[in-house]
C-alpha cells in the first residue's frame, strides 16, 4: 500500500511507461476470486510469463510449521504454499517491506505465528526459500526492507529491475538495493549541528540530536530518508523522533525499550558505524565543551529560542 | 440450496473469504472469514509500555495513525497526562489526515470500479463510469482519469504527514502527552495551503460545489436539489448510479450504531459525538464501555466450555486453529451482547448530521447510505482541518512530559476511518502485561456469536440477489461485492 504515496502525477502512467505490467494487486485489480486464483495458477503453470514475484507481508509458518496462519481467502492453501509454488516460476522475487525480508516486526516477541521472511529470518540467511534460492534471472530474493518501505525504493528497484539495471553487484550483502542501503539515515539530518556539539534532546518534541537519549540510530541505520525524504518533506528525524533502523534485519527486538539510548558508563553503546570508540569519547567531550549557547539553549526547546547571530556586513 | 466460496476480494485491505448459502439465487447465510492470524497483542506482553508506540501502528500501512492514537490514549489513561491543546489539534490533524485519504481511496480506488464489471457494460453510464473510475489493473490508457487524480490528490495530500508526523504510515510523533513535532506558525501557511488543494480537488471532482453546500445538507429531499446544480460531479454520478441499480435499498446492517466519538477537543469533547444510534427508536444512547465483550465461540481461540464473553480488559488472544464450529481468526465483538456496526455511517448517525439520520430512516443503513456518509464526513471534516490548523498557538508546548507508572491500566478508545478502535492494556512491573485491540472491521465482520446472531456483513449479506451465480461458482455475484466493499473492511486490522 505504500506504494500509493509514490511522488508522481500518475501511478499507472509511471508504471506503463518504464516497462511494468502490473498482472494484479490486491489493492488495485478489479477482479478477484476466481480471477485472481486463476492468474496464480496461470504463474505456477507457466501460462502467464512472471517477471517479478513482489511480495508483502511476514511468511506466517505457524502453527507447527502448517502455515493455517495464513490461508489465501478461497484456496484453502497457505499462503507460503503459494509463495514456495510462484517463486521458481518467477525472474526475479522481491520482498516489500521488513516483513516479507527478515519477519520483521510479525516476528516479534516469542514469535507466535512462526514468522520469517523470503530469504531471512532476521539476520540469518534462509527464511521461506532458502539460503541457496535464486530466481530464474539469477538473483537471490530483492529485499527493500523498511518498516514501512519508501515508496521510491520500490519503485526505482522495479523500473530498473525492468530495464536491466539491477544486478546482483547492485545489492548490498543483505540483499538491498545499493541506491538506498549504502547510505546512512543520518546523512541530511538536520539535526546534525546538535550532533557535532553533542547537544542532545532530552525530552519528545526538542529540536536537539536524538542519539545520545531518545535511541536514534541514525548513524549507523542504512538508508537514504533524510536525502530522499518521506511524503514530500519528513523524515523520522525530522518528525522529532528516532531512527529505530527499520531497515536492519531484527530491529523489532534490539534489547531496550525504542524511545530510550542503551549506554554503558554513561556512553551510549551503540556508536556510529565505522567510528573508534575512543574517538568518538575523545571528540563527544571536546565538542560538548565547545557547544554554543545558542545550539545548547536550542537544543531543549521545541522551536528555535536563539537565532543565528545576524551580521550586518555579507558573509566572508 | 448451494454453497459458494467468495474470496479472495481486492479492493479491500487484507485478506477475505466470504462464505454463502443460496436458494432460489438469494443468499440466505453468509459467514465472513478472515483466514489469517498476526499475533500483536501477544508480542506486546512483556515490552516496555512506551514500545506500543512503534509496535501498534505497524499493525496496518492504512489506518497506522488510527492505531497509533488509540495506543497513545490508552497509555496517556494509564499515566494520567494531559495532552496540550496544540498537541490535541496536531494530533486531530494527523488522524483526520489519514481518515479522508482513507475515505477518498475507499470511493476511487477500492469501491467504484465495481461498476465498470462486464454485468453493466449494457448501462447508459457504464462509458462514463468507465473513463472515470476503471481500476488501476485491467483499466487501460485513457480510463480511470479520476482513480488516478486521486491517487495523485491523495498521494499530495498525505504530504501533510511528511510535515506533521516526519512519514506515513508509521510516524512516532503521535506520543501520549502529545506531538514530538512542533509546527512553527508561518509552516501553518504551507499545510493551509496543502488543505486547500484537497479542497479544490473535492470541490471540482467530487462535489461540483462548495464543501459546505454538501455538509448543510438536511434531508434526502435537499440532496435531490443539490444533485441538479452538482450534475457532473462524482457524487452526482454515484448517486445516478445507486437509484438505477436500487444500492438503497442493498444490504443493510443491524440498525445499532457505534461511535466512540472522533477528534478530541481539548476540553475533553469530541467534534463528532460519542454514542450509540438506535435506528429502530431513533434514539441516541450514551455509551457504556463497560458492556463491550467478546465472544469467541465462532472464532479460532481457546477458551473454557461455558466461559462468558469478556471485557477486553481482561479478554485472553490464545489461539486454537482446530477448535470446532469456529471458522474465522476475527473474535466477535458486542455491545451489551448487541450486534453493532461501525463507521463513518455511525459517526454521523451518533452525531446528528441530519442528512444521514433521513437517509438511514428512510433508506436503512444501506450501501449507499454507507457510502453517503463517507462522503459527507470529507465535506464536514476538511473544514475542521482548516480550524484546527489556525487554532495552533505559537509559544506554546505540543508535547507534556510525563512518568510511566510501574502498575497502571488503561484504555484508548478512537476513531478509525472504519469506526470505533479501542486499545485496553494493563502495565506490570513497568511492563505490558496484557493488551487487547477490538478494531473496527472485527465488529462489522464479526462471526456469530453464542447465541447464533450473525455479525453484521453477515446479516447485511442475507436477501442479498446473486446475478450470474451458477452450482459451478459465484460468477462476480456483483451485489456482494458492493455490499462487502461497502464497509471499507480493513481485514489486517482486524486480525491483528
Amino acid at each position: 500500500m505504500s506504494l500509493l504515496c509514490a511522488d508522481t502525477p500518475d501511478l499507472p502512467g509511471l508504471l506503463r511507461d518504464n516497462g511494468i505490467n502490473l498482472l494484479g494487486h490486491p489493492a488495485l485489480s478489479l477482479k478477484g476470486g476466481e480471477d485472481h486464483i486463476g492468474l496464480l495458477q496461470d504463474c505456477v503453470h507457466g501460462r502467464v510469463r512472471l517477471d517479478a514475484l513482489c511480495v508483502e507481508g511476514a511468511m506466517l509458518r505457524g502453527p507447527h510449521g502448517s502455515g493455517r496462519f495464513h490461508v489465501l481467502a478461497g484456496t484453502e492453501v497457505a499462503m507460503i504454499d503459494w509463495v514456495r509454488r510462484l517463486a521458481p516460476m518467477a525472474r526475479h522475487v522481491v520482498a516489500i517491506g521488513a516483513c516479507a525480508a527478515w519477519g520483521g516486526i510479525t516476528a516479534s516477541g516469542y514469535n507466535p505465528t512462526e514468522a520469517c521472511g523470503l530469504q531471512y529470518e532476521d539476520e540469518l540467511k534462509g527464511g521461506l526459500l532458502g539460503a541457496h534460492f535464486r530466481a530464474l534471472g539469477g538473483l537471490p530474493v530483492i529485499n527493500i526492507a523498511g518498516c514501512p518501505t519508501h515508496p521510491g525504493w520500490v519503485t526505482d528497484s522495479l523500473m530498473a529491475l525492468a530495464a536491466g539495471l539491477l544486478t546482483e553487484a547492485d545489492l548490498d550483502p543483505l540483499g538491498r538495493p545499493r541506491f538506498y542501503a549504502d547510505q546512512l539515515v543520518h546523512h541530511g539530518c538536520t539535526r546534525n549541528e546538535y550532533y557535532e556539539y553533542k547537544a542532545s534532546a532530552a525530552k519528545p518534541s526538542d529540536l536537539g540530536c536524538t542519539m545520545e537519549n531518545m535511541g536514534c540510530k541514525g548513524t549507523q541505520a542504512h538508508a537514504d530518508c533524510n536525502t530522499r525524504l518521506w511524503n514530500g518533506h519528513g523524515s523520522c528525524t525530522r518528525g522529532g523522533y528516532a531512527c529505530i533502523s527499520c531497515t536492519e534485519p531484527g530491529f523489532q527486538h534490539p534489547g531496550h525499550p525504542f524511545h530510550l539510548t542503551p549506554k554503558l558508563a554513561g556512553i551510549p553503546t551503540g556508536l556510529p558505524t565505522d567510528m573508534p570508540k575512543a574517538w568518538f569519547v575523545a571528540l563527544a567531550s571536546l565538542s560538548k565543551s565547545a557547544t554554543p549557547k545558542r545550539v545548547k539553549k536550542n537544543a531543549h526547546s521545541d522551536h528555535v529560542v536563539l537565532p543565528p547571530v545576524s551580521r550586518k556586513t555579507g558573509l566572508r | 440450496m448451494t454453497r459458494l466460496i467468495l474470496g479472495p476480494f481486492n479492493r479491500v485491505e487484507g485478506d477475505l473469504e466470504v462464505q454463502l448459502e443460496v436458494a432460489d439465487g438469494r443468499v440466505t447465510e453468509a459467514r465472513v472469514k478472515a483466514p489469517m492470524y498476526r499475533g500483536f497483542e501477544v508480542v506486546l506482553q512483556g515490552r516496555d509500555p512506551m514500545d506500543a508506540m512503534t509496535i501498534a501502528p505497524r499493525i496496518c500501512g492504512i489506518c497506522s495513525v488510527s492505531q497509533s492514537v488509540a495506543a497513545a490514549k490508552a497509555l496517556a489513561d494509564a499515566c494520567g497526562v494531559l495532552v496540550p491543546p496544540n498537541g490535541v489539534h496536531a494530533i486531530n490533524l494527523m488522524l483526520a489526515c489519514e481518515n479522508l485519504a482513507d475515505h477518498l481511496t475507499h470511493f476511487y480506488v477500492f469501491f467504484m470500479p465495481d461498476f465498470t464489471r462486464e454485468v453493466y457494460a449494457r448501462r447508459g453510464w457504464f462509458g462514463e463510469v468507465e473513463r472515470r473510475f476503471a481500476a488501476v489493473v485491467g483499466g487501460g490508457p485513457g480510463r480511470g482519469l479520476h482513480n488516478r487524480a486521486a491517487l495523485a490528490a491523495r498521494a499530495r495530500w498525505l504530504e501533510l504527514m511528511g510535515a506533521l508526523g516526519g512519514k506515513w504510515p508509521h510516524t512516532g510523533a503521535i506520543l501520549p502527552g502529545g506531538s514530538s513535532r512542533a509546527i512553527e506558525t508561518t509552516e501553518r501557511v504551507r499545510l493551509l495551503a496543502r488543505l486547500r488543494e484537497m479542497r479544490a480537488f473535492l470541490e471540482a471532482t467530487l462535489f461540483g460545489t462548495p464543501l459546505e453546500e454538501v455538509a448543510a445538507l438536511q434531508t434526502l429531499a435537499e440532496l435531490q436539489a443539490w444533485r441538479t446544480r452538482a450534475q457532473g460531479s462524482d457524487l452526482a454520478l454515484f448517486l445516478d448510479i445507486a437509484d438505477e441499480i436500487g444500492l438503497a435499498a442493498l444490504g443493510p446492517g443491524p440498525g445499532r450504531y457505534l461511535s466512540y466519538g472522533a477528534y478530541a477537543r481539548p476540553d475533553g469533547t469530541h467534534a463528532l459525538a460519542q454514542g450509540v444510534w438506535d435506528a429502530g427508536t431513533q434514539q441516541r444512547l450514551a455509551l457504556d464501555a463497560t458492556q463491550i465483550s467478546e465472544d469467541l465461540s465462532h472464532a479460532w481461540y481457546a477458551q473454557s466450555d461455558g466461559a462468558r464473553p469478556l471485557h477486553p480488559d481482561a479478554g485472553l488472544t490464545q489461539p486454537d486453529p482446530d477448535r470446532s464450529g469456529a471458522y474465522t481468526w476475527n473474535k466477535a465483538p458486542r455491545l451489551a451482547g448487541q450486534v453493532v456496526e461501525t463507521g463513518a455511517i455511525a459517526r454521523q448517525l451518533v452525531d446528528g448530521q441530519p442528512l444521514i439520520r433521513d437517509a438511514c430512516a428512510r433508506h436503512g443503513g444501506s450501501v449507499a447510505t454507507r457510502v453517503l456518509a463517507r462522503l459527507v464526513e470529507l465535506a464536514r471534516i476538511l473544514p475542521m482541518m482548516e480550524h484546527w490548523l489556525m487554532a495552533l498557538q505559537s509559544n506554546e508546548p505540543f508535547h507534556q512530559v510525563h512518568p510511566m507508572p510501574a502498575q497502571a491500566q488503561g484504555a484508548g478508545l478512537s476513531e478509525a476511518a472504519r469506526g470505533a478502535l479501542g486499545h485496553w492494556l494493563r502495565i506490570e512491573n513497568g511492563r505490558i502485561a496484557h493488551y487487547q485491540i477490538v478494531a473496527p472491521t472485527s465488529w462489522n465482520f464479526s462471526p456469530r456469536d453464542a447465541a447464533g446472531n450473525p455479525g453484521a456483513l453477515e446479516m447485511a449479506l442475507q436477501g442479498a440477489a446473486l446475478d450470474d451465480a451458477t452450482a459451478d461458482g459465484p460468477g462476480t455475484s456483483v451485489a456482494v461485492q458492493h455490499i462487502v466493499r461497502s464497509f471499507d473492511p480493513c481485514m489486517v486490522c482486524t486480525v491483528h
